[in-house]
């Protein structure tokens, strides 16, 4: 856990003082992403930077895990945080494996042990050790040399990191693979993370938490989609953009807004047969899915209507079908490119698990409105 | 003086008659300037890293550092007579290799500190963020990534004062220089053409074998 009290920095110039970060009270529960977000001059890069002092704080008080750095000396507190920044920094005279080992060479720790935590935490981001270890920085690419920028931090097993726009430097789409990477790493790690970004949509998709700076203060500290949804005030309403709830959409996957229930039949089935189901169910439409569970088709109640056979012979086939993991974005976007008002959804193996239609999108959206007004409702009555 | 064909196969029978004499000058040669070179990297790079620290200071260092290469080292010679005879070193081997040791500051002391300053902000910032002490951050990184910049400094002194030590011959410092007194004072060219020669070779030689010096430090992963 990561605990700022009134966290205070003053630069004093000679133009006069300029407060970076204006008594900044916030805390970042054990395990969580916490994205500082903001424009450039917003106080964010200064309060991360105050956790492991590179900047000294003027005042207020840190805590990690309970426990208040102040007490802790400045190399010491260091060696205990990981550090990762936008420049990578991976330093050129050294090879990977001794850029990783930095940390853990500084611990003192057995060179054997600090050799094998490299070529683990390589593997761990899909570089192969035996190739990586000896190369030097300036032989990997960029998306390579950010990945091992991250990995060096993680070496000695830091419980904290600080994270300094570390995916800014990377093209976008070496930087979606990159975040996703790291994101699975997350779930197992499990680092209590400050996280600096200026990308709403990287905040978005990367933090538990997001804290959203101007001018040194924090505006709003909150869950992505409660920011998305309930922006605390105008500045925070315009700098996520005006179609912030187009951007909620990647925080739902299809899994979760998808009917599973959706009424199924099979090729072979007889027309009268399929009507029945639809009937029971009280839909329009029902999936045809072949012997393997897959979907492969669809028919309609009206075409049904007075018709006789199977319902081989009135199937259509499926415009697409979206995987069931997949989020909405991804979801409603595929079917924008389809014209259709619903989708197919398949799990892993290819095995229908729903149906997703463009009111289920709306309505799941417009959900976390009504429940969050229902909140404040009772809050406000109690 | 020289006046053709004659005169060359003059010289080169001068070289073979001469040539364990010749030997012994350029000995003499190396060792003044190696040693003073050598003493000039054991000041000139702590001055240029200590420097660092602050901008006002290192202005003046290498303003002061100028300054000495601006005297003529014939000039320089003369001053230091007075101040060493205080200690019976007016003449010979010790001025020379003091007033190299002066000359050898500004190249040494102003690469090592624009090495240094050049070095990336962010890899400073990675270093010290990981938790480095500011002499660990010195040694594992900053000089590393400064050593080829820091022999090049060292090389431009050792060839510039190569050239000053041949001078050194008039305060009777020794080495290659007596050829080329005694050439111009007994008008012989063969004795002056040879230590000339000898001194540029001298130049060249000590040149390349520091541009070998300078590749061997130069950390694998700087290397183009």
């Amino acid at each position: 856990m990561i605990r700022l009290e009134d966290l205070t920095k003053i630069f004093r110039t000679p133009n006069g003082d300029v407060v970076a970060a204006d008594r900044v009270n916030m805390e970042v529960p054990t395990g969580e992403i916490c994205i500082l977000l903001g424009p450039s001059g917003c106080g964010k890069t200064t309060a991360l930077k105050m956790i492991n002092r590179l900047i000294p704080p003027t005042s207020g008080k840190i805590y990690i895990d309970g426990k208040d750095t102040a007490t802790l000396d400045d190399i010491e507190l260091r060696r205990n945080i990981g550090y990762v920044i936008q420049q990578i920094g991976l330093f050129p005279n050294m090879t990977i494996e001794e850029n990783i080992c930095v940390v853990p060479r500084l611990l003192n720790w057995d060179a054997k042990k600090a050799r094998d935590r490299a070529a683990e935490l390589l593997d761990l981001v899909g570089l192969d050790a035996r190739q990586y270890l000896r190369r030097f920085p300036k032989e990997l690419s960029g998306g390579q040399q950010q990945r091992v920028g991250v990995i060096r931090a993680l070496a000695a097993d830091p419980p904290v990191m600080l994270m300094d726009e570390p995916f800014g430097a990377i093209d976008p789409i070496n930087r979606e693979i990159i975040q996703d990477e790291f994101l699975k790493m997350q779930s197992e790690m499990k680092k209590t993370i400050m996280f600096v970004s200026h990308d709403i949509d990287e905040a978005v998709k990367m933090g538990d938490k997001v804290a959203i700076f101007r001018a040194g203060k924090i505006e709003q500290y909150a869950s992505p989609d409660r920011i998305l949804a309930h922006p605390s005030n105008e500045f925070v309403a315009d700098f996520v953009g005006a179609d912030r709830t187009l951007k909620r959409l990647r925080l739902l996957t299809a899994e979760e807004v998808a009917r599973s229930d959706a009424p199924i039949t099979s090729r072979s089935t007889k027309i009268d047969d399929a009507r029945q189901v639809l009937s029971a169910a009280r839909a329009r439409i029902a999936v045809v899915i072949d012997s393997d569970h897959r979907p492969v088709g669809f028919v309609t109640a009206d075409e049904m209507t007075g018709a006789s056979g199977t319902v081989r012979d009135l199937a259509h086939p499926l415009p697409a079908t979206v995987p069931v993991r997949a989020d909405l974005r991804a979801v409603v976007s595929e079917m924008f490119a389809q014209d259709t008002m619903w989708l197919a959804c398949t799990d892993d193996q290819g095995r229908f698990a729903g149906v997703i239609s463009q009111p289920d999108v709306t309505a799941a959206l417009r959900a976390t409105y009504t429940r969050d007004r229902r909140a404040s409702e009772k809050l406000e009555a109690s | 003086m020289f006046r053709g064909e004659g005169e060359t196969v003059e010289i080169l029978s001068f070289i073979a008659n001469n040539w364990l004499v010749i030997l012994g000058l350029a000995g003499e040669h190396i060792s003044i300037v190696v040693v003073a070179v050598g003493f000039a990297v054991l000041t000139g790079v702590p001055i240029g890293i200590a420097i660092t620290q602050s901008k006002r200071v290192a202005d003046m260092v290498l303003y002061a550092a100028s300054i000495i290469v601006t005297i003529p080292s014939i000039a320089l010679f003369g001053l230091m007579i007075p101040i060493l005879s205080m200690i019976g070193q007016g003449i010979g081997w010790l001025p020379a290799v003091i007033a190299i040791l002066l000359y050898s500051q500004l190249p040494i002391v102003r690469n090592t500190y624009t090495a240094i300053t050049n070095v990336d902000p962010a890899l400073r910032e990675a270093a010290t963020g990981m938790g480095m002490t500011p002499f660990q951050r010195l040694a594992r990184l900053e000089i590393p990534i400064a050593i080829p910049v820091i022999m090049a400094g060292v090389r431009t002194a050792v060839v510039m004062n190569i050239g000053v030590a041949a001078i050194a011959a008039y305060i009777g410092a020794g080495g290659l220089g007596v050829l080329i007194a005694r050439g111009i004072s007994q008008t012989d060219p063969r004795q002056l053409i040879t230590g000339a020669i000898a001194v540029s070779l001298l130049a060249i030689v000590a040149d390349w074998a520091l541009l070998k010096l300078q590749k061997r430090l130069t950390p694998e992963g700087l290397k183009r």
